[in-house]
This record gives structure tokens, C-alpha cells and sequence, in this order.
């Protein structure tokens, strides 16, 4: 809750399921590390939440260099899912999280529909994590490599088993690198997903003329930045629409009232990404600056303005021609 | 890695196309040790969108300096700031030179083109320690060479427009002679490949040696796994350039 000047208060908080959040303002994961990093630099208990990295079983050393490149308005990225593993998240990384006032959710990420479900059954051992969210944005070993985001019955598959394995609120965070995000969105909801996080990165790519290479070691990677914040805004407006549980929006927001955007297209609340990369304390500041949207909009309550778009003038396009 | 806002005392050109920018820093300057850097905001808009990480290159007690050449559109932009300008900066971050060492009584400062930015502050603090510094600087020719606040210095060009003609490894293999009886260590600075020709030289020389690397980084400080470096260590592939180096110990590389 922020304090207005009056003295009385924009109401910011919400929850998900037994999750409770103090604003709207999570950070994305990896953007932010396994949230001991930055706390010389941000007070993360002022956050909504964090969510970690994705884990996997095993440490996973990621891609070779290049890994970043920056592009107008923002950046590719190839990382391979670099992370310490699940087991040295719980010995290395929770103790502190433990001892921090902040809704802490876990970001997995696997190659095998059986690795997501041991990875949040070690997970479902340890106290202080509030909710998951499922990466789904993964190649799929058994299935040559095929992305488990991009097809409908593995997003299914992964959010049935997940589901009968947790009662911990569950995000499944879809892949904007399909035809019909709400189609994926339904079929998490309909698996009994508590939210859906929309949007992963879009697939982009970088080339140098001169040498005639792809800058990215592995040719493509993830475009995220304020240049995809138009698409995440879409596709946020496309799957709230499909699904009644909560949509959690991410992709480019750069402050408060790129956030509050988010909440008019339709979601709950947002996660911000990139932006911490040139203000460790970005996401504090967002939440601020929505508060201070809300009060100069005398907004005294955030959630009125979820799905809040007046588009009586516009013909979607998700319904018609371009 | 606390966030500073620091004033522009002043933006000076000391060589063909490569400036010094004096930020008024008293937080941060006392803090700084030789080898680590700086992320930069170059202004307030989102293009550029990321940070600009710069290696500090001299401090006083309430300023920091930084030197840079024109390459792309943060560095220009860099290089139109004025006095009383206001820059973001994040730091100091990285691992510094390790200048507490054994080993060596005469450190050997090895840089290339821009590789020359960290060595005016490592000088003072090995100076300060009582080490002997030598110091080697190659450029592409005399006007770019930068050799202010450096100790000893031998420079050489690659057009030989001034000092040795050639590189500065070429200088390094021919210097080491001179050094031999003394406990040397290398700290080197510039391009990847002449980092990589000094670390292959002081191998075959014996010589210990570090180097501060450069490449894209994405965050600077740990958060966004986009600055790998790869060690030789099979069991620890690799290290982040921001948060394990960007000094290292020449012989932990996989060149
Ligand atoms: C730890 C560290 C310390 C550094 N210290 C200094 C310093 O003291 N002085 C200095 O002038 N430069 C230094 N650099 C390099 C400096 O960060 C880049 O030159 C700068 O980011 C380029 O920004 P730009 O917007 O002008 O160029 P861009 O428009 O981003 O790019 C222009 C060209 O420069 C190349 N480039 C971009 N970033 C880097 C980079 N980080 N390293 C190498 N090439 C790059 C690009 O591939 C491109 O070809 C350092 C880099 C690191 C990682
Ligand atoms: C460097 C980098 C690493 C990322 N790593 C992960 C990850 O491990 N798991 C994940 O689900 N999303 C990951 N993402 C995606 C972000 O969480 C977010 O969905 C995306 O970047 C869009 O938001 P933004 O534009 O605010 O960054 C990563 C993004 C970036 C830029
Ligand atoms: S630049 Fe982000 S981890 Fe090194």
C-alpha cells in the first residue's frame, strides 16, 4: 500500500490463491538473479515479488559468447538458461530469501515434462517459496528439440502434472512465439493453472553486414526491451480475454504508466525485466510511480482499473481484418 | 553497488578521437581500486538502452575520470557532455588487480589502444606499495597513443610513427630481456587478441601475469548471465566478465 499526501491510500495489494502480494510490481525472471544480488542497491521487501531464474536440475553452464546484444529500444538475448541448479538454490540462495519480508516465487525450467515435476517436488520441500512459475519457453528433449510453449498439449501435459503435484499458486509463463496466445492460455487455465505470466521473449535475431555473421553465438535469441512492449501489450489483451484466472503481464515496461497499460489490456499485475538492467531498482520505482498514477487519476483502489480499457471506438483486430 | 548521480566537471580531448571525462564523485571515488569500472548511463532516454561499462582510470579524493574513444552511439553521446551535465553511474563494480602479491617486486604494464584506461590508477597504487613499474603502451600510431599519469613508459606504434614499430606483445617479448633476475608480474589491458598474444608471451616467459577483459554486457553487476568468459577449469566453464572479473588470472582463460 502506498501512502497518498491526503493520508489515505491507493490500495495496490492483491493475491493469488494463498499468494499475497503488497503491489503490483514482481521482477521477471532473470532479470534479477535469485534475489540476493541487488540488496545493496534496492530494498526488495518494497517489491510485489520476485521471481528467480529459471532452475533446472542440474547447473547449467548456457551458451556460448555472445550472449547479449543491444538492438533499438532493446536486446537480444541467448543465455541458455545459466543457472546454479535447483539444489544449490535451496542451500545457497533460500536461507537469505527466507529472512527477507518478499513473496517469492520460483521460476523452473526443464528439458523433460518428469524434470519440471522433480524439480518443483525438491522445491515443494522448502518453506518461504509462495508460488511457481513455469517456463515453459524450454526445447523439449524427447521431441527433438520442439519448444513445450509452442504446442498446446505439452502446455496441457506440464500444468496437469504440476498441478496435482503443488497446492502453491502456479503461473505458467507463455511464449509470445505462436499463432494463438489465448489457446495456450486456456489450456493452462483449463489445467488449473492460478495465472498466466504473458510474455516471454519474442525470437528476434542481429546480424553484422561486414562480417556477414549473426551476432548471437546461437544465430537467434530473445528480443525484450521497450521494443516489444506493444506485442506483450497484445497479447496480454489476447489472453485475458480467453481466460478468467489471473493474467500477469510482462514485455518492455519501463515505469508506472507503462505498467498501469498493462492493467487496462487486462493484467492483474506485471513483471518488469530488462529495465533492471539500467536501474537495479527499477521495479520499486514502478510501483511508486503507479501509486502516484493512481492518486493524481483519484484511482483509490488498482484493481478497478484490470481490464479497465474503454475500447467502445476500436474494432480489435483479434476479431478483424488489419 | 550503490547508484551515484555525478556531475560533469569536465570533458577533455588528450589524443586523436580519445577524451578524458571528469565526474564529481566523492561517494564513490575513495571506493574505486584499480581494475574495476563503472556501468554509465549516457542520458535519461531509452536508445541508447543499456548501461556503458567504462574501466575508472584515475580517482582524487572526491573525482573519478574515465578515458574513451569514440566507437558508437553511447560514446558519442559521451563525448558531447558539458560541465554541470548530470551522469548516472553504477559502481565501482568488478574485481580488481590483485597488487597484493608475493611474487612480484616489478609489475610490467602491458596496454593496448584503449587497454591504457586502467593503468594510470593501478601505477599510484602499486607506487604506493613499493612495487617497480615498467610500463608498455601500443597504439595504431603516435596520435593515438595516450600516455599520461603512466610510470616509465616505452611506447610502440603499429606504423612506427612513434617508439617501437610494431605491436605492443612484439614489445613485450623484447623488453622481457631486460627484466630477467627480477620477480615480475604482467597487468594487461586491451583487445582480445592482444590479450591473448600477452598471455600466450608471459606463459613461455614464466611471468604471472593478469588481464582485464572487455566484451558486451548486459547488467554489470551479476543479474543477467550475459558475460560469459571461458575458463580452462572444465568443471566451472565459465565466469562473468562483470561480476568474477574483468580481471583475471591470464593462465584461468581458455583463449
Ligand atoms: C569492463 C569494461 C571496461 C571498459 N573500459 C573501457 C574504457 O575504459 N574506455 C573505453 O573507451 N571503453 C571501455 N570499454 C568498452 C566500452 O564499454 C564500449 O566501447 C562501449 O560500451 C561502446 O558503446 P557505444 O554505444 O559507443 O558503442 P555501440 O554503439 O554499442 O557499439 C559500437 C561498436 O563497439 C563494439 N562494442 C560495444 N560494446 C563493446 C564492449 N563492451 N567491448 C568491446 N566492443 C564493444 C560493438 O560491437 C560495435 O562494433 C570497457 C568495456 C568493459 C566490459
Ligand atoms: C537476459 C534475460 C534473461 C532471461 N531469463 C529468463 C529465464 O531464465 N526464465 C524466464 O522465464 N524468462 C527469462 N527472461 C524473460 C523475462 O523474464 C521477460 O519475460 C522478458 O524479458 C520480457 O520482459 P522485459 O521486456 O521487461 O524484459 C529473460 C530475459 C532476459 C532479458
Ligand atoms: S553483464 Fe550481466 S551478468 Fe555480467
Amino acid at each position: 500500500m502506498h501512502k497518498r499526501s491526503g493520508g489515505d491510500v491507493v490500495q495496490s495489494a492483491f493475491s493469488i490463491g494463498s499468494a499475497e502480494f503488497k503491489n503490483r510490481v514482481l521482477v521477471a525472471s532473470g532479470t534479477f538473479g535469485y534475489g540476493d544480488e541487488c540488496t545493496d542497491a534496492v530494498d526488495i521487501a518494497q517489491l510485489g515479488g520476485v521471481v528467480t531464474k529459471s532452475l533446472s536440475m542440474k547447473p547449467r553452464d548456457g551458451n556460448p559468447p555472445p550472449r547479449i546484444v543491444e538492438t533499438t529500444g532493446g536486446m537480444l538475448n541467448s543465455i541458455g538458461l545459466a543457472n546454479i541448479g535447483v539444489h544449490r538454490f535451496i542451500a545457497e540462495k533460500m536461507p537469505f530469501l527466507r529472512t527477507v519480508d518478499v513473496t517469492l516465487i520460483v521460476n523452473i525450467a526443464a528439458s523433460t515434462v518428469d524434470e519440471y515435476c522433480a524439480v518443483l517436488d525438491l522445491l515443494e520441500g522448502e518453506e518461504g517459496i509462495d508460488g511457481y512459475e513455469i517456463n515453459i519457453s524450454c526445447p523439449n528433449v524427447k521431441e527433438g528439440g520442439l519448444n513445450f510453449g509452442t504446442n498446446c498439449q505439452m502446455t496441457s501435459e506440464i500444468t496437469r502434472r504440476l498441478r496435482a503435484r503443488t497446492k502453491r499458486p502456479l503461473f505458467i509463463k507463455l511464449t509470445p512465439n505462436v499463432t494463438h496466445i489465448a489457446d495456450f492460455a486456456r489450456a493452462a487455465a483449463d489445467e488449473g493453472a492460478d495465472a498466466v505470466s504473458v510474455m516471454n521473449t519474442l525470437i528476434g535475431m542481429a546480424i553484422n553486414a561486414r562480417t556477414r555473421r549473426p551476432i548471437l553465438s546461437t544465430v537467434t535469441g530473445g528480443l525484450s526491451g521497450p521494443a516489444v512492449k506493444p506485442v506483450a501489450l497484445a497479447k496480454v489483451y489476447e489472453a485475458s480475454r480467453a481466460v478468467k484466472i489471473p493474467v500477469i503481464g510482462i514485455g518492455g515496461i519501463t515505469n508506472g504508466v507503462d505498467a498501469i497499460e498493462f492493467l487496462l489490456a487486462g493484467a492483474t499485475a506485471v513483471q518488469v525485466g530488462t529495465a533492471n538492467f539500467l536501474d537495479p531498482a527499477a521495479g520499486v520505482r514502478v510501483a511508486r510511480e503507479m501509486a502516484s498514477f493512481c492518486e493524481e487519476q483519484k484511482v483509490s483502489d488498482m484493481s478497478t482499473l484490470v481490464a479497465a480499457l474503454d475500447a467502445r471506438t476500436g474494432v480489435s483486430v483479434l476479431d478483424s481484418w488489419l | 553497488m550503490p547508484l551515484y548521480s555525478c556531475p560533469v566537471r569536465s570533458l577533455q580531448t588528450v589524443a586523436r578521437n580519445i577524451f578524458v571525462l571528469s565526474l564529481h564523485a566523492p561517494g564513490l571515488a575513495p571506493a574505486v581500486r584499480p581494475g574495476q569500472f563503472v556501468n554509465i548511463r549516457v542520458n535519461d532516454a531509452l536508445e541508447p538502452l543499456l548501461r556503458r561499462p567504462f574501466s575508472v582510470h584515475r580517482t582524487t579524493h572526491d573525482a573519478i575520470e574515465i578515458l574513451f574513444n569514440i566507437v558508437g552511439k553511447g560514446t558519442a553521446l559521451l563525448a558531447e557532455k558539458r560541465e554541470g551535465d548530470v551522469l548516472d553511474l553504477l559502481g565501482p563494480l568488478g574485481v580488481p588487480f590483485t597488487l597484493d602479491d608475493d611474487r612480484f617486486d616489478t609489475a610490467l604494464l602491458v596496454a593496448g589502444g584503449l587497454g591504457v584506461a586502467p593503468m594510470p590508477l593501478t601505477t599510484v597504487e602499486l607506487l604506493h606499495r613499493g612495487k617497480a613499474v615498467r610500463t608498455l603502451v601500443g597504439a595504431r600510431d603516435a596520435a593515438s597513443l595516450v600516455t599520461r599519469h603512466l610510470h616509465d613508459v616505452v611506447c610502440a606504434t603499429d606504423d612506427g610513427s612513434s617508439g617501437f614499430h610494431g605491436n605492443v606483445v612484439a614489445l613485450l617479448e623484447r623488453e622481457a630481456g631486460q627484466l630477467a633476475g627480477k620477480r615480475v608480474k604482467i597487468f594487461a589491458c586491451g583487445p582480445h587478441a592482444m590479450l591473448k598474444a600477452t598471455a600466450l608471451a608471459a606463459e613461455r616467459l614464466g611471468i604471472p601475469c593478469e588481464v582485464s577483459m572487455e566484451g558486451p554486457m548486459g547488467c554489470g553487476i551479476g543479474i543477467c548471465q550475459g558475460c560469459p568468459v571461458e575458463l580452462r577449469d572444465a568443471s566451472h566453464r565459465y565466469a562473468l566478465m562483470c561480476k568474477d572479473g574483468p580481471t583475471f588470472d591470464a593462465q584461468a582463460i581458455r583463449w
